[in-house]
């Protein structure tokens, strides 16, 4: 039997005998269909659906009149929902601001840090990443029971080193509680942007560098005319996943304050707003797919039309090394 | 590298002043990484009377009632083999199908091929948490609904699109010649995969089975909705359990906390370069 050529089944001569050639294909057909058919059903088809059920009343799990985009309508005009969903939207907005100065900042300053190679990098290097590979669940609740009022560490450690006027119910008050789960965020996260940013860095010539150090004495100049233009494909990477991570958020707000947001909404977001009307709570037990879809869908569009169209003009900027 | 003229020049501060701040600010954030961390783990130690009192004291090491307690009279350790199941499961299905998918899209030509790659890559955008009702409905309907199934199907797919991309930009890389000279030996396609490039893909299954384990291992939302049966729970979600059942017993929870963050901290701890290249591979291209 000829052994068929090397290049697939495209580039195999037409005189291939056709049993070989459908054993390929065949072949071929037995590698893609289960991975295809995994992502269509439990990824393709519940987007689309998502989708489609937003146009819907739903009674429970029933589905029952399609009624156009009076979901839509509630959820964004009609009174209580509508306050609660721009509500929770500010504050989605506020905790994207918060964590791009916080902690893409402060990632972007470790890993230049790190980038100097000085003695004890490799240890930095892996303690910044550590809380990254944590559950956000076991960090949630670490950092509940520090936040406590009377026992937590965070005031025990203020009233040891005399601060004790500093010492407030983090979690309990509406000035300090969003800022106390950003700050917790920022503390989980911040070694993915700094090892990012760090593999950018490493990335760059040491002849570019060697160049521009000649240029000019003053590192700060360097670091925004040379260093930060060369890194722009990590800056991307770290603006964009920070923003789908700040609107998808969900886990930390739900272990640390609950899923009504307290206190009084401060800390509502629409990831805990799209919950509690998709699956209820105990306050508002009343369950609503419809209303459930249409955020849903309304944060899908709203995360997809901003990260593509920030990804286009990011990458309008970088520059080919 | 050419580290002399990195340091022979003096800058803003001068070069050892600026190394000097950026040593300070490197140690003051391992501090501040590893001190919450230290303050978890030494207060699983601890009575609850001696966490309110002296909550940063070194505490006696061989007390360890709370951990006995956590691993005998709570669940945990069904959540702890739970979460073993599901995410070795999840793995193991998205390895293999993503391996099948990448191995056909890279190493044969075929009509649509591109398309299909394509395909796979528009899920790495989708926040599949957004399609929770309609997955809901799904899993109700073929009845695997709180069982461990739904948890596994959805973390395969969740998966695959950055394991296609990975394994079909690594296979691309592989030379041709060791699968011809296999071709002419007569070998089968199959016989091929199996015994010429699979093993040549172990880096790649390395870092996408890597990027894929610690989001999958940490989850909490899937079983959230899916999950209703106590025993079925995994690790995460069932600790909201059993910190609801402990809720004043803060040495026991902080135990339980310890433990729960053990087996990934170790394994990170042990194989932290593959961690990092791994969690960091779609961003680092």
């Amino acid at each position: 039997m000829p052994a068929p050529t090397s290049n697939g089944i495209s580039r195999t001569p037409a005189r291939t005998p056709r049993l070989r050639v459908s054993g390929r294909g065949l072949w071929i057909t037995f590698l893609l269909v289960p991975p295809v058919v995994v992502m269509a059903l439990f990824v393709i088809y519940p987007i689309f659906s998502a989708l489609a059920y937003a146009f819907y009343d739903w009674q429970g799990l029933a589905r029952g009149d399609f009624v156009g985009f009076a979901n839509f309508e509630k959820v964004l005009f009609q009174q209580p929902f509508a306050a609660t969903t721009w509500n929770a939207f500010k504050n989605n907005i506020f905790v994207f601001f918060a964590l791009m100065i916080i902690q893409n900042g402060l990632g972007f300053i470790l890993a230049y840090a790190l980038w100097r190679d000085l003695p004890g990098a490799r240890f930095h290097r892996i303690a910044v990443f550590l809380p990254v590979v944590l559950s956000t669940v076991i960090i949630g609740y670490v950092w509940k029971l520090f936040f406590h009022p009377i026992f937590g560490a965070v005031n025990q450690l203020l009233k040891a080193v005399g601060l004790g006027s500093l010492a407030t119910p983090w979690l309990g008050d509406a000035d300090t509680a969003l800022n106390a789960l950003i700050f917790v965020n920022a503390w989980a996260w911040v070694g993915f942007p700094t090892l990012v940013f760090l593999a950018g860095l490493q990335r760059i010539p040491s002849e570019i560098l060697d160049a521009a150090r000649m240029e000019t004495d003053s590192e700060l100049t360097l670091i925004r005319r040379v260093i930060w233009p060369l890194i722009a494909p990590s800056a991307t990477v770290c603006f964009v996943l920070l923003f789908i991570g700040s609107f998808n958020w969900f886990e930390l707000p739900y272990i640390m304050v609950g899923l009504d947001g307290s206190p009084y909404g401060n800390t509502d977001v629409l990831g805990l707003y799209f919950y509690r009307t998709a699956f209820g709570n105990q306050s508002a037990g009343i369950q609503d797919f419809g209303m459930g879809s249409a955020l849903a869908v309304l944060m899908f569009l709203f995360i997809a039309v901003v990260a593509t169209s920030w990804t286009i003009y990011l990458r309008k900027r970088e520059i080919e090394v | 590298m050419s580290m002399e003229s990195r340091y022979d020049k003096p800058g803003l501060l001068g070069t050892y002043g600026r190394d000097g701040l950026m040593q300070i600010i490197l140690i003051a954030n391992t501090v501040l990484m590893l001190f919450p961390i230290a303050i978890m783990v030494m207060s699983g130690f601890k009575s609850n009377i001696e966490i309110f009192q002296d909550p940063f004291s070194i505490p006696d090491f061989t007390n360890v009632t709370n951990f006995v307690a956590m691993a005998t009279e709570t669940a945990f350790m069904r959540y702890l083999l739970n979460s073993v199941l599901v995410t070795g499961a999840s793995i193991f299905l998205l390895l293999t199908l993503g391996l099948m998918a990448a191995y056909a899209i890279a190493r044969y030509e075929f009509w649509g091929s591109s398309f299909l790659l394509l395909f796979f890559m528009a899920g790495l955008m989708v926040p599949l948490k957004l399609a929770i009702i309609p997955l809901f409905i799904l899993f109700r309907d073929m009845g695997i609904l709180n069982t461990h199934w739904a948890l596994i199907a959805v973390y395969t797919a969740m998966g695959l699109p950055s394991t296609v991309f990975i394994m079909t930009g690594f296979i691309r890389t592989l030379p041709r010649e060791l699968e011809d000279a296999a071709r002419m030996d007569g070998a089968s396609e199959f016989r091929i995969m199996v015994s010429v490039m699979i093993p040549l893909c172990r880096p790649a299954m390395v870092i996408a089975g890597i990027y894929n384990l610690v989001p999958i291992w940490n989850d909490f939302f899937f079983p959230l909705v899916f999950i209703q049966n106590d025993a079925l729970k995994t690790l995460p979600q069932g600790m909201t359990s059993f910190i609801g059942e402990y809720a004043t017993d803060w040495g026991v929870m902080f135990a339980g906390l310890t433990l729960a963050a053990a087996p990934i901290t170790i394994i990170y701890i042990v194989l932290s370069k593959q961690f990092i290249n791994g969690m960091t591979a779609g961003a680092v291209k």
